[in-house]
This record gives C-alpha cells, structure tokens and sequence, in this order.
C-alpha cells in the first residue's frame, strides 16, 4: 500500500471508529432512563453494537499502524477526535435521539452497502459484517421516527424540532475527509456524493411520511471533522475519567 | 375464575388449602390458573414485584459507571450486565402478572414508594471498583437467594429464578475478576478495591433480611415452599463462600469479629447493624431519594412518548379497520 493511501485510510477508520464510539457514548447515557423498559434493552443493545463496530474499526486501523484502540478512546484529546458533531451534541430528549439515530443508521447503511464493494478486503468483509447489525438499527429508529412523527401533536412537535435542530449538522456526515478522494479513487472507498444522494432521497421520504417537513434553512453546518462543538470536551472528560485516574495502573 | 385465589371464610377453604398443602408437600408446581390461598398469592405478589423493581432501579447504581467504564471491553461488559437487568424486571414482571395484577400497576406502586427493593441499591457508588464490587458481593448474595427461589412452588417464579440465576452467575464472575485484578494491580487500584470491599461487605449481608428471629414472614413462606431456606442460612452460604475468597485475594474483611469456626465449617460474623438497615428500608438511606426521583423522572419525561405510542397505534389500528 503506497503511504498516502495508507494514511488516509487510517485517518478514515479512526473517523469511522469514532463516529461509533461517541455516538454510543451519547445513547448508552439512556440505559435506565428510558421511557419505557424495553427500550432501556434496546438501547443497551444498540450501544453495545455500536461499540463493537468500533472496535472493528479501530482494529483495523490496529492492522495498519499497531494504535491500541483504549489509547485511541480514552488517551486523546477532544481535537484528535474525527466524529461528526451531530453525533457528540447532548441526548436531548427521546425524539432528538431517535431522529439523530435515524439519520445516521440511514448514511450507515448506505455507506456500507456501498463499502462491500472496496477493494481493500478487510473494510469489505467489516462492512459485510456491521450491515447485517445496522439494518435491525434502522428498522428500530425508523419505526421510532414513524410513531413519533404520526403520534401526538406534541411527539410530532418535538420531531420536528429535532429535525429542524439536526439537518445542517447530518450534511457534515458526507463532508470527505483529507485523502478521501484518493481512497475512492483507488476503490477502497465509496464515493460519499452517491451515498449521500440516495440518502437524501430516503430520509426525505421517510420523514416527509412522518409528516414531518424539511427545514427550508438547513442552519449550521460543520466543514470538516476536525471540527467539534463545546460539548465533546465535557463527554471526554466524562469518559476518559477513570482510564485516566491512576496513570500508574497497567490494566483495567 | 372465581374461587380462584381462596380466603379463609370460604366454607371449602380447609379442604382445599390441605390438598394445595400436600401439592407443596409432593413437591409439586403451582400454576397460573390453580387454585392458591389469597395470602399466597399476596406474598408472591410481594415478592416478585420488589424482585423486579429491585432490577429495575438496580439498573441506576450500575448505569451510572457505564460512561466512565475505563477500557472498551469493560464498557460492553458493564452495559450488557445492565441490560440483563432491565430484561429480569421485564421477565420478573410478567411473572408477577401471571397473578393478577399490571405492569401499570406495580409500577405505580414503585413510583408512589409504597412498594419495596432492595435497599442495597440505595447505597451510591462512589468509584469504578464499586462496579466489581457489586458483581461479586451484591450479585453472589442475590445468586444464594435467587438459588433458593428457583426451588419455590410457584412454577412461574421458579423458572424466572433458573433463567436468572445463570446470567446472575456470569456478572458474579466477571466482577469478582475485576476485583481479583485490582486487587494485586497499582497502589491506586488496590486502595480503590479495598475501600469498597469495606463499604459493600455489610450491606451485602443485609441483603438476606432480618435474623430468622426477627423475620415475621419466613415461617408462612417456608410452609407453602415460597422460601425454601430462612434468611440466616442463606447469610451463612454467603460468607462461607465469599470470606475465604476475599481474605485469599490479600484485601481484609470489615469485620474484627470475623472468624472460621472449624466444628461447624461455618464463618462466624460479628453484629450486623441493624439499625442502620432499617434506617434504609424506610427510606433515610444516602441514595433512597435519589434513586426514586430517578425513575420518576424518567417516567415522566417519558410520558410523552408513551402517549405518542398509544395515539399511533391507535391511528394504525383504524387505518387497518378502514382498509
């Protein structure tokens, strides 16, 4: 693998990994909170999922560069990470988690239907593997989408504020990152403007039988993914507390 | 249905309670739909709802750790454990309404501070070896007494302890390999388990309730095989085999009076503070009103989505009419 390839992809699983890990950072704050038990065991079951996904990813940035993926997690700072920023703002209540579920399972699972065909076979066969897990997601969240936004005046209410909320900051999940073309090009990845026209074409057609309206204004829109908002710092320092507590300790 | 559940002014309640009593007595399972005591039914009720609201609110002390769980692996771990909490109060409720009685309604129960659980949940944990430290102490004392309950006469009950009491099993080992690892890691780590060995070990033999003595409930219940052992033979269980393990793993035992009586096999403890167990049972533990504003707030806040719930199937159910 010629070395720009090769660092552009690590980049590329290390935004892949971290997508997964804040997100399930995010959701996993839900368990025992839910509102009502079954979705306390649903979401305990997404969060575990997602956090396997991540270390699919990290373990094949593993292969590439030997990174220890709980160094990655819990040593870096909030600059190094590469998660979308849609994925590391605060829960919210149950419609803006399932919207924002809803809207990543949907880019999910098109980037991986997409990615089965990457000439690189290890990101093929993880993204053979997380699709058969990311399809239940999406049924879970979409289905969520669907009672929330045909439910009540007030679910649909707080849909749509998640919606309005969220739209401009989904867009940055097909923003490429550095190096990205050059995976595409050489096959390794999919292009994110295909995946991302058909995911306009889902989403709009789910939400909008949802009853749910596009915002006219899509509001923020973070560029790259080296950009985050004021709030990974906090979740950060949340998560890495006790990793970090004894710099002594040799295992956990 | 009715004379279902038979009270004690019913002309053929002696007749009947005698052959239910034999039924016990052979060893045999009471099932939904037979005819029970209405006592037996309440004292199941009882327990089973405070079993189930015990995994339910059980989930916060636990839940809490799972964002600061220190390595990727201990977080899947932590978050599994803490589902097959909420399924056990799923499955224990469901158990409970073999019964006669809702969902809604335990929960209401619970909600309202009527109902019980566990007063072990209403101590905080203060630091990551706490989570360990459950595993091993709070969920091998709940495996003696679930164990004991998995032979209770009531089928439903007894086949929700069986299920149990093997994923119980698996969280009991992996917190006692946490506190194992700890035990002989840092110096940091090593204080960190020590200090909630020392703040979980009394709790955790509380757990079993009041001295044989003291506990109104046991003799009735041993008699219609609910319970199967008292209260201060399961405790002995407990310590027998958690003493030995605790000491051998080189962290001590808040208890001077702790000792091995060689004649009877048995751990012999000191006092157990009783006071301060019925302090927590009636509501001033440290955490009793925290936990409880927890779920109520999540019920609340989840009202909402409970109504949007009911309004879209309701929708979807006059849609299917229609078409």
């Amino acid at each position: 693998m010629k070395p720009e390839v090769k660092e552009a992809l690590i980049a590329k699983l290390t935004a892949l990994a971290d997508d997964e890990v804040i997100l399930a950072q995010r959701n996993s704050e839900w368990v025992g909170h839910a509102p009502i038990l079954e979705e306390d065991i649903a979401l305990a079951n997404l969060t575990q999922d997602e956090l396997g996904h991540a270390q699919i990813w990290y373990g094949l940035r593993q292969a590439l560069d030997g990174a220890d993926p709980d160094r990655l997690v819990f040593f870096r700072e909030a600059s190094e990470f590469r998660n979308a920023e849609l994925l590391e703002l605060p829960r919210g209540d149950w419609a803006f988690t399932m919207l924002r579920q809803f809207l990543f399972d949907l880019y999910e699972s098109l980037w991986l239907e997409a990615a089965q065909r990457s000439l690189y076979p290890p990101l093929a066969q993880a993204a053979g593997k997380i699709l058969r897990e990311e399809r239940f997601h999406l049924q879970h969240s979409r289905a969520w989408v669907e009672r929330l936004g045909l439910g009540t005046e007030e679910s649909h209410r707080r849909l749509q504020e998640a919606l309005d909320f969220q739209w401009g900051y989904a867009q940055q999940l097909f923003v490429p990152i550095p190096g990205e073309a050059l995976l595409v090009a050489e096959g390794l990845l999919p292009d994110l403007e295909t995946v991302k026209a058909r995911w306009l074409e889902y989403a709009t057609q789910r939400l909008q039988q949802s009853g749910l309206k596009l915002p006219i204004n899509p509001g923020y829109q973070p560029a790259d993914r080296s950009h985050h908002t004021e709030h990974l710092w906090s979740l950060l320092a949340e998560m890495q507390s006790t990793a970090r507590w004894d710099p002594q300790a040799q295992v956990w | 249905m009715a004379g279902k559940y038979g009270v004690p002014t019913d002309p053929d309640y002696p007749k009947r309670l005698a052959e239910f009593e034999a039924r016990i007595a052979r060893g045999e399972k009471i099932e939904p739909g037979d005819w029970m005591p209405e006592e037996y039914r309440r004292q199941l009720i009882r327990m089973i709802s405070q079993h189930a609201h015990s995994e339910v609110v059980g989930m916060l002390p636990e839940g809490a750790w799972i964002t600061r769980a220190p390595t990727l692996k201990r977080k899947m771990i932590l978050i599994a454990k803490v589902q097959d909490e909420a399924g056990h109060g799923q499955y224990l409720y469901h158990a409970a309404e073999t019964l006669g009685i809702t969902r809604e309604a335990m929960l209401e129960a619970l909600l309202s501070g009527k109902a019980k659980y566990s007063s072990i949940f209403n101590y905080p944990t203060l630091t990551w070896a706490d989570i360990g430290t459950i595993g091993w102490l709070v969920d091998g004392a709940a495996i003696k007494n679930q164990t004991m309950l998995a032979q209770c006469s009531y089928g439903p009950y007894s086949r929700a302890m069986v299920r149990i009491c093997a994923e119980e099993t698996f969280h009991h080992k992996q917190g006692k390999e946490m506190v194992l690892l700890y035990a002989k890691g840092s110096p940091k780590q090593r204080q960190m388990a020590q200090d909630a060995i020392n703040r979980w070990w009394w709790p955790a033999l509380m757990m079993m309730g009041p001295h044989d003595q003291d506990s109104p409930h046991t003799p009735l219940l041993m008699r219609w095989g609910i319970k199967t052992k008292t209260n201060d033979q399961v405790r002995q269980e407990f310590i027998n085999e958690h003493a030995p393990e605790i000491l051998e793993a080189g962290l001590s035992i808040p208890d001077p009076q702790l000792r091995y009586d060689p004649q009877s096999g048995n751990w012999l403890h000191g006092p157990i503070h009783w006071d301060e167990f019925w302090q927590v049972v009636n509501g001033n533990g440290p955490m009793n009103k925290e936990r409880l504003a927890a779920r109520r707030k999540a019920h609340q806040e989840g009202a909402w989505v409970r109504e949007a719930l009911e309004a879209y199937a309701a929708k979807q159910q006059k849609a299917a009419v229609a078409v």
